[in-house]
Formats: structure tokens, sequence, C-alpha cells
């Protein structure tokens, strides 16, 4: 019978995932507070989580979410951020950080679709989930981001 | 070429950090800690309500079988924070440096299932330092004089050995009788307390 790990051990499994998840999705700076609250949200659901849960999918998809509040809040509070280029690059091989800030100016849903895909490694089927969506349209977001990315990365 | 964006290199350092600093916000349910004690390695955890274990860590296999027990009898919400368990800390290194004659730490019975049980161990708390009671005693105090077996495996299953002295609990006659953590540590808490057999 499944068992929910003890919550040190939850933590202790995916941390390195959700960090690197978080400084892909809202950068460095604001990785911690992000870690935070996602590891706080967590832990007030566990409880209630149903032993056979994937736990990866679903800490993830609460990291994505909490990533999701701090651009909103970015947009209320406007704040410079170190990484986004303040002119357009031409150089089609660009580091990836900088890469990764110009997946954060992709629209909503293909932006959580690369991050998941490419931040976290996840699934098409558990991007749906995360996404609230179907597969076939998380598969169609992660398809029209990279699209997308190419396209700016090329202008 | 489609640029596909690679995962973000892992800064192994900060995520253990940014987790180390989750351990110091968080309130669990759980709190925690091993600690080493000249009885051996005790596997210390704490509720809201006060110290729910004190456990032997070699009697429950490893230290993360012994997470395990903890996370299903009290709750999954059990994390590593040592700061909160301090106060434990400095009472069992004052008790066995002979300085502190009784603890004032809060008691959690929650591992407790029976009312036998929880009476039992709730009058062995309040044995004194350095005197001793029979099986008999103790069976007499949890209302139940004829449960004398039932006493001694309550005793054996006590999940805070130490701070509930059970060590203080001898067969009539001065004979040991047995201990949850093994006769060696009986025996040197009880000469810690000045008790020779």
């Amino acid at each position: 019978m499944a068992v929910l790990p003890p919550f040190q051990r939850f933590l202790e499994d995916h941390r390195d995932d959700v960090w690197r998840f978080l400084v892909a999705a809202v950068g460095r700076t604001d990785a911690d507070d992000c870690f935070q609250e996602t590891f706080m949200a967590a832990m007030r659901a566990y409880p209630r989580l149903r032993p056979d849960s994937n736990l990866h999918a679903w800490v993830l998809t609460i990291a994505h979410r909490k990533a999701l509040d701090t651009y909103r809040s970015r947009k209320r509070h406007p704040v410079p951020v170190e990484e986004v280029p303040e002119v357009a690059h031409h150089d089609p091989g660009l580091p990836d950080g900088e890469l990764w800030a110009q997946v954060r100016e992709l629209p909503h849903k293909q932006r959580g679709a690369i991050l998941l895909r490419y931040g976290a490694d996840l699934s098409h089927a558990e991007i749906a989930v995360a996404l609230d969506c179907s597969e076939e349209a998380a598969r169609r977001s992660v398809h029209e981001g990279l699209k997308k990315l190419r396209r700016e990365v090329a202008a | 070429m489609s640029p596909v964006p690679k995962r973000p290199a892992l800064d192994r350092d900060a995520a253990a950090a940014a987790a180390s600093r989750f351990a110091i916000l968080a309130e669990p349910d759980v709190a925690y800690a091993l600690v080493e004690t000249p009885v051996g390695k005790v596997m210390a955890a704490q509720t809201r309500r006060g110290l729910a274990c004190l456990g032997y860590v070699d009697q429950h296999g490893s230290a993360e079988r012994f997470i395990e027990e903890l996370s299903a009898g009290l709750s999954p919400r059990i994390l590593e924070a040592p700061a909160r368990l301090d106060e434990v800390r400095r009472e069992l290194d004052e008790y066995f440096e002979g300085r502190r004659h009784s603890f004032d730490l809060a008691i959690d019975l929650s591992l407790i299932k029976t009312p036998f049980a929880k009476r039992l161990l709730q009058a062995t708390a309040r044995i004194p330092f350095g005197e001793t009671r029979t099986y008999r005693d103790m069976a007499t105090a949890a209302g139940n004089a004829l449960a004398v077996r039932a006493a001694g495996n309550a005793l054996g299953h006590n999940p805070i050995p130490i701070v509930v002295p059970c060590h203080r609990v001898l067969r009539s006659g001065g004979a040991l009788g047995g201990y949850t953590g093994g006769l060696d540590r009986k025996i040197k808490l009880l000469a810690t307390e000045g008790i020779q057999l």
C-alpha cells in the first residue's frame, strides 16, 4: 500500500527540481520567495493528498502557480529585472539565462508550457494537469512557444 | 533551427539553502532532531502539545525508518528542525550532568493508543528522581492492580524514555525487569541517579 513519505523526505526529494524550475520561471532574485511559498502551500495541503499521487507533478504545479502570482505582482509593481536584456539580441546562440528571460516574455500558456516542459521536465500529460487543459492543448502550447521563441531569437 | 531551452543549471547549494530557510520558517505538525546522549542517539520529536518521542534510534532500525513511523503515527507534516528542540537538548544535557532532577518539558502522549497505557505513563512521569517503583505499583497507579504484565508491556513501549522515567520501574524484590532500550541503558540511567543494583 502506498504511503505518503514524511514531508521532510518530500522536501529533500523535490527541492532541486523546484528550485531549478523557479530560477527559470522567475529568475534568481524572486526564486527564494516563490520556493518558500511553494513548500508552505504544499505542506498545508499535504495530509489531504492521495498517497499514490504524482508528487513531482503536483509540487511543480504549485510552483507554477506561485510563479504566476509573481508575474502578476510584477505587472502591478514593475521593477527592473536584471536578466531582461535592454537591447534586442541578434545572436541566435543566446546563453541559456537570456533564453529563459525570453521565455518569460512569451504569452501566458506558452510560457507555462515551455517552463514545465524544459524547466521541470514534465510530460505533456503532466503539463496538461498543471495548466488545466487537454494533453493536446499542452502539446500545442509547447510547440507554439518554441516557434515564437525561434522567431524572436532570429529577429 | 529551433532553440530548445536547456534545463537551467542546478545550483545545489542555493537549493539546499532555500530548503533550510523553509525548515526554519515552516510550522510543521512534528519537528524532529537527532540528539546524542550518554546512552546513545535518540530521536526527539515534538508536536505543538509537547515532546511526543525520545526513542533510541538503534531500536527502530534506522533514523529514516523511525521518521516514517512518526510520520504515520503523528502526522506526515514532519520536518527536521533542530532549533525547535533546543530546550529538550538543554534539559537532557543538564540531566546527564547531574544538574537537573526533573524535566520541565510538556509531554504529548499522542503515540499511546490505550487509556490504561496513557494513565500508566502519566503516573511514571511522576516518579521522583532517584526513586524506584515496582511494576505492580505502576499497574495500581494506572487503575488496575492485576494488570502487572500489561504494565510491563506498556512501559516497554514508552515512546519518551528518560523524560518519562520508565527506567525507575523494577521488579518487586529489586530485579531489573526489562527496558525499552536494552538493560545496559537502564543500569546506566539508574546509576546516573545514584541507584546501584
